[in-house]
């Protein structure tokens, strides 16, 4: 078992995500940083489906009562093994009993710390990715325990990797959505002309800009949504829908992030800048 | 035969959607479902496609990787073209019981009044009616029901409710509606219906399928109770009849 110590301000079990359950109206919810995520369970050789801890912020404290491998990565946030500050994106041997905590984050929102054959906490409707209320729990508390398995000796390929970084990137990859055709020039000129800033509202499930766009006066129904699409409300605010966003909306999708896209906004934060660039 | 003009846009890199005609008609949802049932008996995979309706929509969604839109829209077209159109998609209609009573109609007193009838008219227009379930989406388990007798619009409420109860059942412009989990919510409730909606411990997590009919019928605070318990240990049985297509 991983018991948790402290537990941080939010940190929540996840993996690819869950599929199969849209037309129930389930959220696919999975890794916001899919291109990090892929990076530490790559390290650690593990499936590419295993479940990670998604750190948001400031990270928990952690102990682990059996021997184990570590990789931790995406936001720039340091982290200790029993006090010893150790490297981001390369393999770390734990053993029994030793203590990992993490310090400042210097860039970045989203850490993902995986474990040598993932976590296996309860998988529901063929995930382990924490979504309240499937999941009992929104995010890990002090004092759970989440079980993994064992592993007294891995020799890794790469026992280290300095992965180009996305934590820089301002400039979001978008494709036209499929409401784009209604927008006037002048919607599309700011769009693409002006600069944005992440505001207060942003989480697992959708983020807010500061600035808005001309308003519309669309009416159209509801239809399917995805994580990363961009829904612009008739006030002219534009919402980014995360992994946890609903699966169906209202509202017009006028651009649709790409999978990198997504990745690069979930490492923002609050007063963040971005802007957006047709593909 | 295809009896609609439909339109294919690229949605990102892993979907596509397919669109309908932009009316809400009975006969367009049945031709998606009919569509649905076309590509997986025939075209695409259920294993590596998920396929979201909604109203006039349905989104084709890759989990496989990333979709080659010219090819795929160009064969969608054509699956389109050739599908017979006589599918007999199963349908149900499902009778859910809702109490009215007390705080579970907590704006039903309210609702009558703006609408200028009985509490007593409401519940009987309320459940007098079948609505058909036009998509599921927003919550888990949240169905979208088309069919409101025009009596019964009534808008929003102008505060939302930071908590509206798990069950409860309301009503906004041309909605009605049951909220599958506790979440925040600006509809005016009238009762709460004590069947869960959404089981994340079945492998099917919620029984109702879009282009399912949905009809209410009235039930005491004490039939509400018993349900609830019901509801709770799994052991509940909800009316259900077969509807020709």
């Amino acid at each position: 078992m991983l018991k948790v110590i402290k537990s941080g301000f939010f940190t929540t079990v996840q993996d690819m995500g869950r599929f199969n359950y849209r037309n129930k109206g389930v959220p696919v919810s999975g890794v916001m940083d899919s291109f990090s995520y892929a990076i530490v369970n790559m390290l650690l050789e593990n499936d590419k489906k295993a479940a990670v801890l998604e750190i948001t912020m400031t990270g928990p404290t952690v102990e682990f009562e059996l021997d184990t491998y570590i990789v931790a990565g995406g936001a720039e946030l340091a982290m200790s093994l029993n006090g010893q500050t150790i490297k981001n994106f390369k393999v770390h041997k734990i053993q029994a009993g030793d203590i990992v905590s993490f310090g400042k984050l210097d860039h970045g929102m989203r850490s993902y710390l995986a474990i040598k054959e993932g976590f296996k906490t309860p998988i529901v409707l063929g995930s382990r990715s924490y979504y309240k209320p499937l999941t009992n729990s929104s995010r890990i508390k002090d004092y759970d325990q989440l079980p993994y398995d064992e592993c007294k000796s891995f020799t890794p390929k790469l026992q280290e990797l300095k992965p180009h970084s996305l934590l820089k990137e301002t400039v979001l990859e978008v494709f036209e959505g499929p409401e784009y055709r209604l927008l006037t020039e002048q919607q599309k000129k700011t769009l693409f002309g002006d600069d944005f800033t992440v505001a207060k509202e942003n989480n697992r499930m959708a983020y807010q800009l500061n600035e808005t766009i001309e308003g519309h006066a669309i009416s159209m129904l509801t239809s399917a949504t995805l994580p990363g699409t961009v829904q612009l409300t008739p006030s002219g605010k534009l919402i980014i829908l995360m992994k946890d966003g609903q699966t169906t909306g209202g509202y017009p999708r006028i651009l649709q992030l790409s999978e990198k896209a997504i990745s690069i906004l979930a490492q923002k934060r609050y007063g963040d800048e971005l802007s957006f660039n047709l593909i | 035969m295809s009896p609609f003009i439909i339109s294919i846009r690229p949605f990102g890199e892993f979907a596509v959607l397919v669109e309908w005609p932009n009316i809400v008609e009975e006969q367009i949802l049945n031709d998606i479902l009919d569509f649905i049932h076309h590509l997986k008996t025939n075209h695409l995979n259920e294993k590596e496609w998920e396929m979201v309706p909604a109203y006039n929509s349905l989104a084709l969604i890759h989990r496989a990787g990333k979709i080659e839109y010219k090819t795929f829209s160009k064969e969608l077209k054509e699956w389109y073209s050739q599908k017979s159109g006589d599918y007999a998609i199963e349908k149900y209609l499902w009778e859910l019981p809702v109490c009215y009573e007390g705080d579970f109609g907590v704006d039903l007193m309210e609702v009558a009044e703006k609408l200028g009838m009985s509490p007593k008219e409401v519940i009987s227009l309320h459940t007098k009616h079948i609505y058909t379930v036009y998509g599921i989406g927003f919550l888990p388990g949240f169905m979208y029901l088309g069919g409101l007798p025009q009596s019964l619009e009534i808008v929003r409420r102008e505060t939302p409710r930071l908590k509206v109860e798990q069950g409860s059942v309301g009503l906004a412009g041309k909605q009605t509606g049951i909220y599958p989990q506790e979440s925040p919510g600006g509809w005016n409730l009238i009762g709460n219906c004590p069947v869960p909606l959404f089981n994340k411990d079945n492998e099917n997590p919620c029984f109702v399928n879009v282009g399912d009919k949905i009809k209410f019928y009235s039930i005491t605070k004490g039939e509400h109770d018993l349900l609830k318990l019901q509801g709770e240990v799994g052991i509940y049985k909800l009316k259900k009849t077969k509807v020709d297509a």
